[in-house]
């Protein structure tokens, strides 16, 4: 009795409400199957079968026979150091290109949230070197490199800023890893720009107009509202930013092909001439693998950096 | 009667530095042409050696700048000599189809995750973020004995189902974002006057995200567009080859570019994705925004 009274005094409508919420289960799984057995048979599956190749010396098309640590013990000792030049070459590569296309990222994104003529037509042309197809653009890239037609070398030359006949882009070690930094920075800042853009959208314009009232500068807006503001957007643009960079290949595979010398290798590079071209599929699943613990030691020292400010 | 002073300016008084023209244009201007310079240049480049004769092309005697006798000489090499429109065609496909099939799965799963409360939840919400951390780089050597077992080598299918696994993260992660943005209140009505969760999901909040949804929609053709690794691994055969694959491997003979040609494709192979782009550049930035803020 005691119990009808306490159903009758909620209204209908939220009896009712109660009863779908739990009803909601089922209708939830439902929704997620088809995203679960894509992800599954695509992305689960073979990660797993990677790291079981990995310790098995199978060839292209031919499963093969368990070896242990053989792969790996392979890839640190008897590469000549190319494992330890791969490895740093990653993390240099992700280390240099993030804080450049951070800093630029930023600035492209204040300056596209001011009010200027062709707004929409600056914009969408800022974002281009990120919309359009890589791999064409690398190959702009490595046309503009070219060892004896190099037009940036030409205008480095005509401007005066470079001795004739310029540096050998892609020829010299040192050179052909600040090239690809350059085109990596080039075509990922606009990635960071679009993210920030987005994220200012947002903020309240009070907050400026509070600042402005209290007589604080452009710059202590910048560091004291826009900069704390974005910390959520920076979390996650970084995350992505720095993943996607740390298993880059296709630019590297363009631009190098980890030439002159395995001078620009990257593991990914690398896991790719050994793995298809080599034949080598568990030699290469092994050297991608590495990628992982790397990768995630990346990722927590990004969250661990942008941690929420206690 | 004091005259309360005021330690702030007005815009356009000049006494904040940089309002006025010549502080705008140091503030703004000139570093907005630099950037604007160095971003587009590459695409200039593209575009004036893909219109160069081949004499032309190796000669900087003159400035390579300009061209001085234009000519359509490499694109009707690429049309008529390679398999260029082949290749055209197989990217559009493959972009299409992934597309449909990552949006239709993402839509279903970032609804149910933002909007509907069961066990778990979170926790595969979580999962699915984490498959960022398991990039293409690390999946193609095992794909490859995935997508043998399945016969699908130089078949197209092999590039449509793989295409969501990078692609169904991305929009589901972002029309999560979009899904929490609606009031709950709005479906809720619709279920007090009777409707099914799936009417109310169908009829009220798809419709509402649908500027999101345009958004997932352009980054994944985009993507899929851009991909190159499983296309590089996954087809050999020339005729069912993507733009970016048939460009890279057919356009170089070992040491010989064919840079007229290569710099013709690449714009032809650009200009789709940037049409897209100009026309949709809000929702572009709206997406981040979804996704990006309230992720």
């Amino acid at each position: 009795m005691g119990t009808a009274t306490r159903t009758d005094a909620v209204p209908v409508w939220r009896r009712r409400r109660a009863r779908i919420y739990d009803r909601e289960a089922p209708l939830g799984y439902l929704l997620l199957a088809p995203t679960l057995v894509v992800l599954g048979i695509f992305l689960l599956y073979p990660f797993l079968f990677g790291i079981w190749l990995s310790i098995t010396d199978s060839e292209l098309g031919k499963l093969g026979e368990f070896i242990g640590l053989g792969n790996y013990r392979f890839e640190w000792r008897n590469t000549d150091g190319v494992f330890y030049t791969a490895v740093v070459n990653t993390f240099l590569y992700t280390g240099v290109t993030t804080v450049f296309k951070l800093g630029l990222g930023l600035v492209m994104a204040l300056l596209l949230n001011q009010v200027i003529p062709f707004r929409r037509f600056v914009r969408a042309a800022l974002l281009l070197p990120y919309i359009i197809p890589t791999v064409l653009s690398y190959e702009a890239w490595r046309w503009m490199f070219d060892p004896t037609f190099s037009v940036v070398n030409w205008l480095l030359v005509h401007t005066h800023l470079a001795a004739y006949p310029g540096p050998n882009w892609l020829g010299v070690p040192a050179n052909a890893m600040a090239a690809l930094m350059i085109v990596n920075i080039w075509r990922g800042t606009p990635f960071y720009a679009i993210s920030f853009l987005a994220g200012m959208q947002v903020i309240p314009v009070d907050l400026y107009e509070a600042a402005r009232v209290d007589g604080a500068t452009r710059w202590q807006q910048l560091t004291n509202i826009t900069l704390p503001m974005l910390r959520p957007v920076l979390l996650v643009v970084l995350l992505l930013s720095t993943i996607l960079t740390f298993a880059d290949f296709q630019g590297p595979f363009v631009l190098t092909n980890g030439a002159p010398y395995n001078s620009t290798q990257l593991l990914s590079i690398w896991a790719y001439q050994w793995g298809i071209p080599g034949g080598a599929i568990g030699l290469g699943a092994a050297i991608s693998l590495v990628l992982f613990p790397l990768l995630t030691i990346v990722v927590a020292g990004v969250l661990f950096l942008l941690r929420r400010p206690e | 009667m004091a005259v309360p002073t005021l330690k702030f300016a007005k815009p356009g008084t000049g006494r904040v530095i940089g309002d006025r023209f010549v502080g705008r244009a140091i503030r703004i201007y000139i570093p907005l042409l630099v950037l604007l310079i160095v971003t587009l240049f590459p695409f200039y480049w593209m575009a004036v050696t893909s219109f160069k004769s081949a004499s032309e092309l190796f000669d900087f005697s003159v400035s390579p700048l300009w061209v001085r006798e234009p000519t359509l000489d490499w694109y009707k090499h690429l049309f008529t000599q390679t398999n260029f429109p082949h290749w055209a065609f197989n990217t559009a496909v493959v972009a299409t189809v992934s597309t449909i099939i990552s949006l239709f799965c993402s839509v279903l799963a970032g609804y149910s995750l933002a909007r509907l409360r069961y066990r778990g939840a979170d926790t595969i919400g979580w999962g699915i973020f984490v498959t960022y951390l398991v990039p293409p780089t690390l999946l193609f050597l095992p794909l490859t004995f995935v997508i043998r077992e399945l016969h699908l080598f130089n078949n197209l299918w092999a590039l449509i189902l793989t295409y969501p696994t990078f692609l169904i993260p991305f929009c589901t992660w972002m029309l999560m974002g979009f899904f929490k943005g609606i009031p709950r209140e709005l479906e809720e009505a619709a279920l007090v006057d009777g409707a099914t969760r799936i009417q109310a999901m169908v009829r009220i909040a798809i419709p509402l995200a649908l500027p999101g949804i345009l958004a997932a929609a352009l980054f994944a053709f985009t993507l899929s567009w851009n991909e190159f690794l499983y296309a590089l691994i996954f087809m050999n055969d020339s005729l069912v080859k993507t733009i970016p694959v048939g460009v890279t491997q057919e356009l170089i003979h070992g040491d010989e570019f064919f840079w007229g040609e290569l710099m013709a494709a690449a714009l032809l192979g650009s200009v789709p994705v940037a049409v897209l782009y100009s026309f949709f550049v809000d929702y572009f930035v709206a997406g981040m925004t979804a996704g990006a803020v309230k992720g």
